[in-house]
């Protein structure tokens, strides 16, 4: 296992034209398009792991029940997904890119460390694409039962794609499975990177947190169509089923983030102390700081609720050990790490006692479907869980700086040697990422116009012709 | 042979799987480009649409699988391979998100407007990605990617080895696609439409073999170390790959192209495994070999165990779809 001071001796290895100082002309605009790409490519990737889930459940029902309804709901979520997976995947090969491209540093040195979880996502990744494209051309090909079935191998590897993925993360948050000795890394245990001890709630944590997005996002359309009077079955079935997925992931949330959290001022002391905003040790316990920005090492505008902070966050009247523990070059940047930590806690609460409060509702026997309010805040779901999950990401990796890989690894080691001309990359990707983003909702919302006009199929516009020519060759088939 | 070899065996039959099925679905875009406007070129664009929709997003795994592979396996040399070449990888990496997202805005577009825009796109992204791949592919084996990475930026890839290896992997692509395209349109009954597209898949296949014949004076002074290798111990894939060439073309003539996509898989997977074969033992020529850049034992026994895994559970799966799209059911018009 790591020995902390052992850290020194890999920075002997690092490029000797970093001093502490000087930051490397490339390293802000890399992050920069590690946020963006990362960030965009998230989104896509909770759909990925939740909706097939989702689809299933509709699916199901429409077969079971002999329900059109269903069974048309899970037809469009199929061709949506379509639209959905394939930006997903190719935002997805991009971060690939970019791991090696834009953090030589930390892929050239630990590659084999970390690269063993990454095979298995990609395994995964496989099974998700083969299935993806039997499941979505299967409609009326394959036998309907059996096609049912073809959906679900995707609801499984979204599980372990993201345990994979994710335990890279939970890798460089708490690095294990190697020793440094004299600069050299040895005795890499890659099987103890893909298992490590951290994998398991931080994956948790995420997994959940794509059921959050994709089924507030997907309740959110309908929320729409009822607001603008749209009251039918498809409409409150297409609501209701999402939603569901939604309010398990919404109650469940706030348990498993503590979970996460627990043990988080032994594991990563600087990032507790931001996101407690923790500028000195208290005496005694630590209040909860709501709010509030700190300027010049001391935290201004802050709500204190007195004993709230030790308790939730040490489970103990222990008090949360304060930056002034710390070096300062130890510390992440405390107004965002705190900020971001805050809104996701915030909106994952304000979400989790919505979804409560419908179901209580609905329990006392009225339906808040009925009101318009209701309807309102459900529209914005889906906003408001994928600003919960960007807020989360922000917490946890920014939290983490200065380091790459905690206490190893700095970031400016790990980034490759750019100039300030890596900042045009991030201009033209901000660019091409607002492009896709465009190209996706204009493609979308044509897709829902012409299912409410009552077009079933939706055949390409250059189609019909050939339609035709294939009817025609059919017939002359040998 | 050694652990290391076996790994580096692995990651190379990803790179070939890459090269042939990701290959013809990058070269259905040749096609679509070059299909004429949208009244005429109905016709291939709604046949590639069938016939890459159920598969190109299985058969770009395989470039994840070869870049996990690459860095978990051989982490040094994916440090510097990618550092060097961060140009035409950013621009094949360009050409792969546009060419994926287009492809599916496309398949929904509700006017022609639409679709024309992102046709466009689609296709003019599937042509640059392989050739941008291309030029890597010339950048490695000519020895220009330095052990320590950060080579030269644009000598690396701007050279007579790159873009001969650009230009001939767009025209091996559409080549394999042609046939397969060809193939599909006959299995349709589609008889105008095969007909077109058998006369322009010839046609590619001359021009690329023309072109191939003409890389290999310039070869021979820009990349001596691949050339011995590719005229020694895997001259005979390279002659397989020549024969399998020379057949397809003369499938496709006598109007055969359903054996002649077997040829043209044949001819693509033997030369790009010659040029495996070709650079061995080195994984950047004449910087660093497999072994010198290999990672810990550990993990490479662990990527055994994930490559073996991933032969027994997504192989057969991957049969399923390829068997299923090139049924009849599959074959007719719909979703």
């Amino acid at each position: 296992m790591l020995v902390p001071d052992l850290a020194a001796q890999l920075s002997d290895m690092a490029q000797p034209v970093l001093s502490a100082s000087a930051e490397p002309a490339g390293l802000l605009p890399a992050r920069q398009q590690m946020a963006l790409s990362l960030g965009w490519h998230i989104i896509l990737a909770c759909f990925g792991v939740a909706f097939p889930a989702i689809i299933f459940v509709m699916h199901l029902r429409g077969i079971r029940r002999d329900d059109p309804v269903a069974l048309e709901l899970a037809k469009r979520w199929a061709k949506v997904s379509a639209v959905l997976f394939a930006i997903g995947a190719v935002s997805g090969t991009v971060l690939s890119f970019e791991m090696g491209i834009l953090w030589p540093g930390l892929m050239g040195t630990f590659g084999d460390v970390l690269g063993l979880p990454f095979a298995f996502e990609g395994l995964a990744f496989f099974l998700e694409a083969i299935f993806l494209g039997i499941y979505l051309y299967g409609w009326g090909r394959i036998p309907p039962k059996q096609h049912l079935f073809m959906v679900l191998p995707m609801a499984v590897t979204g599980v372990i794609g993201t345990y994979c993925v994710v335990a890279v993360n939970a890798w460089m948050n708490v690095p294990t499975g190697f020793r440094i000795v004299d600069g050299e890394i040895t005795d890499i245990e890659p099987w103890a990177v893909l298992f490590n001890g951290h994998a398991f709630a931080q994956f948790a944590h995420m997994w959940v947190a794509a059921y959050m997005v994709a089924g507030f996002s997907i309740a959110g359309v309908y929320a729409v169509g009822m607001l603008r009077g749209r009251r039918d079955g498809h409409h409150r079935l297409g609501f209701i089923v999402p939603f569901a997925f939604a309010t398990i992931a919404a109650v469940a949330q706030p348990f498993v983030g503590h979970l996460l959290g627990e043990g988080l001022d032994e594991r990563q002391p600087a990032k507790l102390a931001a996101f407690e905003l923790a500028e000195t040790t208290t005496e005694g316990a630590s209040p909860l700081r709501i709010g509030g920005v700190y300027i010049d090492g001391e935290v201004k505008g802050a709500l204190d609720i007195p004993y709230l902070g030790s308790l939730i966050a040490q489970g103990s009247l222990e008090p949360v050990p304060g930056m002034d523990t710390l070096p300062a070059e130890d510390l992440p940047p405390i107004n965002i790490t705190h900020w971001a930590f805050q809104i996701m806690i915030g909106v994952g609460i304000l979400l989790m006692l919505a979804v409560l409060l419908y179901w209580f509702m609905r329990w006392r026997g009225r339906d808040l479907l009925e009101n318009r309010w209701f309807l309102r805040f459900a529209a914005l779901g889906g906003p408001l869980a994928v600003l919960a999950l960007e807020a989360g990401w922000i917490a946890t990796e920014v939290g983490r700086q200065p380091w790459i890989v905690y206490d190893v690894m700095r970031t400016p080691e790990a980034v490759g040697e750019f100039t300030a001309g890596l900042w045009g990359v991030l201009g033209a990707s901000i660019v091409l990422y607002g492009a896709m983003t465009l190209g996706a909702a204009v493609v979308l919302r044509s897709m829902a116009r012409r299912w409410r006009a009552g077009d079933a199929d939706l055949p390409s516009p250059y189609g019909p012709q050939t339609a035709e020519a294939a009817g025609q060759g059919a017939k002359e088939e040998r | 042979m050694t652990l290391e070899t076996a790994v580096a065996a692995a990651l190379f039959f990803g790179v070939v799987a890459y090269a042939v099925l990701g290959g013809a679905d990058f070269g259905s875009g040749f096609f679509d480009l070059t299909a004429g406007g949208s009244k005429r070129g109905a016709a291939v664009r709604t046949l590639v649409d069938r016939s890459i929709g159920p598969v190109w997003e299985a058969n770009h795994v395989w470039l994840i699988y070869v870049l996990v592979t690459w860095w978990t396996g051989f982490p040094a040399s994916f440090a510097a391979a990618m550092t060097t070449l961060a140009v035409p990888l950013t621009l094949a990496l360009l050409g792969i998100v546009l060419r994926g997202a287009s492809f599916a805005f496309r398949k929904y577009s509700e006017t022609i407007g639409q679709a024309r825009l992102f046709g466009a796109i689609f296709a003019v992204s599937s042509v640059l990605a392989p050739f941008f791949f291309g030029t890597v592919a010339g950048a490695l084996a000519s020895g220009r990617v330095p052990a320590e990475g950060h080579g030269d930026l644009w000598t690396s890839w701007l050279n007579p080895t790159s873009l001969f290896g650009g230009v001939i992997a767009v025209g091996a692509c559409a080549f394999l696609a042609g046939t397969f395209l060809t193939a599909d349109a006959v299995r349709t009954g589609q008889d105008r439409l095969a007909e077109q597209l058998r006369l322009r898949s010839l046609l590619v296949g001359v021009v690329t073999g023309a072109i191939v014949f003409a890389a290999l004076v310039p070869l021979t002074v820009d990349s001596p170390t691949l050339s011995e290798g590719l005229t020694g111990r895997a001259a005979p894939l390279i002659v397989l790959s020549a024969l399998g060439g020379a057949a397809t073309l003369l499938l496709l003539l006598r109007r055969r192209p359903g054996p002649a996509r077997f040829t043209a898989v044949l001819a693509a997977s033997s030369v790009v495994s010659g040029w495996g074969l070709g650079q061995y033992p080195w994984i950047l020529v004449d910087h660093m070999t497999i072994e010198e850049s290999a990672g810990a034992r550990a993990t490479l026994q662990g990527l055994v165990v994930a490559v073996g895994l991933a032969a027994v559970v997504v192989g057969p799966a991957l049969l399923y779809l390829f068997r299923l799209t090139q049924s009849k059911e599959w074959s007719g018009a719909g979703h």
